[in-house]
């Protein structure tokens, strides 16, 4: 049974047209990670997914409730069994690092407080981090932001894991990194995961499943070997790293020129 | 022509829609209050509520001190060189104790109140806004009102009569210093002519207009902060905007609360 599945899903911001019609299953398990430019509306996707924004049409199911149409107590209920970890990190700025943690076991729990602290201490040991629980957000660097993040994902020990552009902004090492603390979940606590980046390496290494992303289309869905395959000429472009509107060349020497006449003309 | 009807009518629709945004959020506020009162809500709101009482309450509390001397002192002593004229030196003493109690008490508290914590509430809430906290909120299954607002509304309808009732003691204080140094009346005879100057009503007068200075600055500082769309210049305007609309919203809040009392007060 898929842990998401999208139906028809079309939004549109002032009339223009974002996500166009997007199908997508999700199932128990597997790691999808959502692969697109800027402006392919992955990020949309993604905050639809999470019930941030309702769409112009098309439902969303989450684990069986529809995202798009439920009540505020359902989408709460649903979203307690997801963990999120967005791509600036969120980290509440004003609370330590383990009281970020400790925040949804504290709040959505009647836990005692000793095994709040300990739990907390597991999720900061699984992502490495076990030493920094006193630090506030802002005395991490971004790697370990990042991997803060993931362990708040974690508090409640989500069915779903949806991560944020893990690796943007990080060097080619602690995203490395990153990619194996994702792989591990995924062995170590049987996690679906859900990944939205555009980094390529970092989608072939962690994917079960790619979904690619092109203009609010979705142009294919399919494993690392289907997607390396297709002959679809937007997913080449974007496997191949070449430029979808090249620097029109000429356009620009003619304008140079213009410009050297002028400062000429003036002189 | 048309364009000046096309103008008048969008910038009204803009303030009508402002308006009715704020309705809005004050009745989810008041709605989800309950979980920010001690023993029947939620401990972490109550918490969150204290610390809002001692930041927008204590530390304000030199600062709103000071500007009821000032003001006392300026009322009293433009009260003195007209009334002076007249041999009516005596009237200065109703002339402060009054006019503090009903006006200038709960007016500079709101505006020192809403320069200090309605443009920190703006700012707070807006960067939340730009580092997806809110959005981190939300998916965490907590209602940004629940969390946010009710505890800083519950502290600010405490914290601000206080001030207000702070600041009347400070104003009507220095008019007795003025009147002592200039017609060497003793403090304990001036406070017996206060007290048999202002009635009970003047004081209940002032702390209704005290709670809805509380509420506008509140509801102002946080719909700005809410309403922060983009990146930190967004949240540094919406700090500006919640100390001019909501100094603007007090001063004509303050005009229509006084023409009800004065009408009232006819009869």
């Amino acid at each position: 049974m898929s842990i998401i599945s999208v139906r028809d899903l079309v939004v549109e911001y002032d009339g223009r047209r974002v996500l166009d019609g997007v199908n997508l299953d999700i199932e128990q398990g597997e790691i999808m990670v959502l692969l697109g430019g800027s402006g392919s509306g992955k990020s949309t996707l993604l905050r639809q997914i999470l019930g941030l924004e309702r769409p112009k049409s098309g439902s969303i199911f989450v684990q069986g409730t529809d995202m798009t149409r439920c009540s505020q107590a359902e989408l709460n209920r649903t979203r307690r069994s997801l963990g999120v970890a967005f791509q600036s990190g969120a980290l509440f700025n004003s609370l330590t690092i383990k009281e970020n943690v400790a925040l949804n076991l504290r709040e959505h729990t009647a836990l005692a407080p000793s095994i709040i602290d300990l739990m907390v201490w597991m999720k900061l040991a699984v992502v490495g981090l076990a030493d920094f629980g006193e630090l506030h957000p802002r005395e991490l660097s971004g790697g370990m932001k990042k991997r803060a993040a993931v362990a708040r994902a974690l508090a409640l020990d989500p069915e779903l894991l949806v991560l944020d552009e893990p690796s943007a902004g990080l060097d080619p090492i602690v995203a490395g990194e990153l990619d194996e603390l994702i792989l591990f979940l995924k062995g170590a606590l049987q996690i679906t995961g859900l990944v939205v980046t555009h980094e390529l390496p970092s989608a072939f290494r962690i994917a079960d499943r790619i979904a690619m992303l092109f203009k609010g289309k979705l142009l294919e869905v399919g494993t690392k070997e289907e997607i390396q395959a297709s002959q679809h000429p937007a997913v080449r472009n974007f496997l191949n790293r070449t430029a979808d509107n090249p620097v029109h060349a000429p356009a620009v020497a003619a304008y140079l020129e213009r410009y050297v006449q002028n400062q000429g003309a003036k002189s | 022509m048309a364009s000046v009807f096309e103008i008048t009518g969008k910038k009204t629709l803009s303030y009508a829609e402002y308006l009715g945004s704020l309705n809005i959020q004050l009745w989810a506020t008041l709605r989800a209050m309950p979980v920010a009162l001690p023993l029947v809500g939620n401990r972490h709101r109550w918490r969150a509520a204290i610390y809002q009482m001692l930041d927008i309450g204590v530390t304000a509390l030199p600062m709103v001190a000071l500007l009821a001397m000032c003001s006392g002192f300026i009322l009293a002593m433009q009260g003195a060189a007209e009334l002076r004229r007249f041999g009516a030196l005596h009237y200065v003493i109703d002339l402060v104790a009054v006019g503090f109690s009903r006006e200038l008490g709960p007016l500079i508290t709101a505006i020192a109140v809403s320069g200090r914590s309605g443009s920190a509430f703006a700012a707070e809430i807006g960067t939340m806004r730009v580092t997806e906290e809110i959005d981190a909120l939300k998916v965490m299954a907590f209602e940004p009102v629940e969390f946010l607002l009710a505890p800083k509304y519950l502290a600010a309808l405490v914290a601000v009569p206080c001030l207000t009732v702070i600041s009347n003691v400070f104003g009507i204080l220095a008019g007795g210093v003025f009147m002592f140094f200039s017609t060497h009346l003793s403090l304990p005879l001036y406070f017996h002519y206060v007290l048999t100057s202002i009635e009970l009503r003047d004081i209940v007068m002032g702390m209704i207009k005290s709670l809805a200075f509380a509420t506008i600055i509140v509801q102002v500082g946080c719909l700005e902060g809410f309403r922060v769309r983009g990146g930190s210049d967004a949240v540094g305007r919406s700090a500006t905007t919640a100390v001019v609309r909501s100094t603007f919203l007090v001063i004509v809040a303050d005009a229509i609360f006084t023409a009800i009392f004065y009408s009232i007060g006819k009869m």
